[in-house]
């Protein structure tokens, strides 16, 4: 921000390109998210052997901005027992909370919008007001699906949100800092300082416990956003849609948007807290005078396919695993995770003591 | 200690953010009232309930475990709220506390 105000010469100037920015940013996400839209329907498509959508553009790929004109030109109907207000409220809360928490993240070295001291806290704070859209959207639709819907879901996001807590508190004894960059960079070098893989010889002994967090983190963000195998709030087999069943139009395209935006966000987290952010799996050599931004730029493009690379095994699992009962829900996530991740908090603070390397007590 | 100059500074692109992504959802939901039909009737605006008439009130009596279940995740998440604060205390003994 300090830097943008001394190019946009005032506060106003650096406001201006501040927003500038934000639009940039926000434009290529959803581009994005658009194409990764496209990615997951393609996949389900194959695992089944269909051909997917193929229509709309080379090879379907214009598909979700049809989609998108589809849904702008629908009418918008409004329950007549529902809260009017709220019924509103509830998608564009759930996709603003979902697009706000992406300002700190960090796509490649300096390329934040805000690069905090405590962005995961801030990460952490966001994305446990996500509920309330689902919530308000259960309610306020004054049906017994989407009540029914928004209950489930919330249980099942406030289980999960818990063991996603212990995981990051995890990730950050071993990093000592709360920033997300700072996060990413000490996972700099190679895969073998990544979290989810430790196996230099001194943290080898970690290697284990980050491993099993990071699949607990994996699984609670599949759980945390309602996909597949945990998507009982929407099961379409028992509850029709869930909370989004009175929803139609615009409404139901912002639900959907800001369930999307918290799926690729969870695959941008699990980059950065698990696997190394923009860093190369080995170390590359950069010859000393190439231009920052290209070196940027291909940093961008590691972070780029890691978060795509999550998203397609978020649109396998979607494709290959069954669905989940609710109590097998409840009972993975408090008896089995929460206290996994527990026992992982200490055992990872004791290596921190008795037998990280470089200790001055 | 952070002045807090620079703490406007580092909280100010988030606000912009947040306008520009009120604006945009807002922006989608006018999208579609101006450019939709928009002809309502008595059944089309009926609670979704598999073609049946609603038999009761939606807002019924649910399981009190999910109760319980919000009041576990407020012990838990305190718990979480106050492990975050206790690492860095914690890791100020070891060499590991990366500035900040």
């Amino acid at each position: 921000m300090e830097t943008l105000i001394q190019w946009g010469g005032g506060v106003w100037g650096g406001i201006g390109l501040a927003v500038l920015q934000i639009a940039a940013f926000l434009l290529v996400l959803l581009l994005g998210i658009a194409f990764l839209l496209w990615m997951d329907r393609k996949v389900l498509a194959a695992v089944m052997m269909r051909k997917g959508p193929n229509v709309v553009g080379p090879f379907g790929l214009l598909q979700s901005f049809a989609d998108f004109l589809k849904f702008v030109l629908k009418e918008i109907v409004i329950p007549a027992g529902a809260n009017k207000t709220v019924f509103l409220l509830a998608p564009i809360l759930s996709t603003t909370l979902a697009l706000v928490t992406w300002a700190v993240i960090p796509v490649a070295p300096g390329w934040v919008i805000s690069d905090l001291n405590v962005g995961i806290l801030y990460i952490f704070a966001i994305s446990s007001l996500g509920v309330y859209g689902i919530i308000m959207g259960g309610w306020a639709s004054n049906s017994k699906y989407p009540f029914l819907g928004g209950l489930r879901s919330a249980a099942q996001m406030v289980s999960y949100e818990v063991s996603i807590g212990f995981v990051i508190v995890t990730v950050l004894l071993l990093v000592g800092s709360m920033n997300l960059t700072d996060i990413v960079n000490a996972q700099a070098g190679g895969f073998w300082n990544w979290h989810a893989f430790l196996l230099t010889p001194e943290k080898l002994p970690l290697f284990p416990v980050m491993f099993a967090m990071f699949v607990i983190f994996f699984v609670s963000a599949l759980a945390e956003t309602n996909r597949p195998p945990f998507d009982l709030p929407e099961a379409e087999s028992e509850l029709v849609a869930g909370y989004q069943v009175e929803y139609s139009s615009t409404p139901f395209l912002l639900l959907f948007l800001g369930e999307q935006v918290a799926i690729t966000l969870m695959c941008a987290l699990a980059t950065i807290l698990f696997f190394g952010g923009w860093h190369a799996p080995f170390p590359v050599p950069i010859a000393a005078d190439l231009p920052a931004w290209l070196t940027s730029l291909g940093s961008f493009a590691i972070f780029v396919v890691k978060v795509v690379f999550f998203f397609f095994i978020f649109a396998l699992v979607r494709a290959l695993v069954p669905r989940y009962r609710y109590d097998q829900l409840m009972r993975l996530g408090w008896k089995i995770f929460l206290p996994t991740s527990l026992v992982a908090v200490i055992v990872v603070s004791a290596y921190v003591v008795f037998l990280q390397p470089g200790m001055e007590a | 200690m952070q002045d807090i100059e620079s703490l406007v500074l580092n909280y100010l692109p988030i606000v912009i953010f947040l306008v520009i992504a009120v604006a945009i959802s807002v922006g989608f939901l006018l999208m579609s009232t101006l450019l939709a039909p928009n002809n309502p009737d008595s059944e089309k605006l009926s609670a979704y309930e598999c073609g049946f008439e609603a038999f009761d009130d939606a807002r019924m009596k649910f399981d009190v475990r999910f109760y319980l279940v919000a009041i576990l995740f407020i012990i838990f998440d305190l718990e979480v709220a106050f492990l975050f604060p206790w690492i860095f205390r914690f890791l100020k003994g070891t060499s590991s506390l990366s500035g900040r």
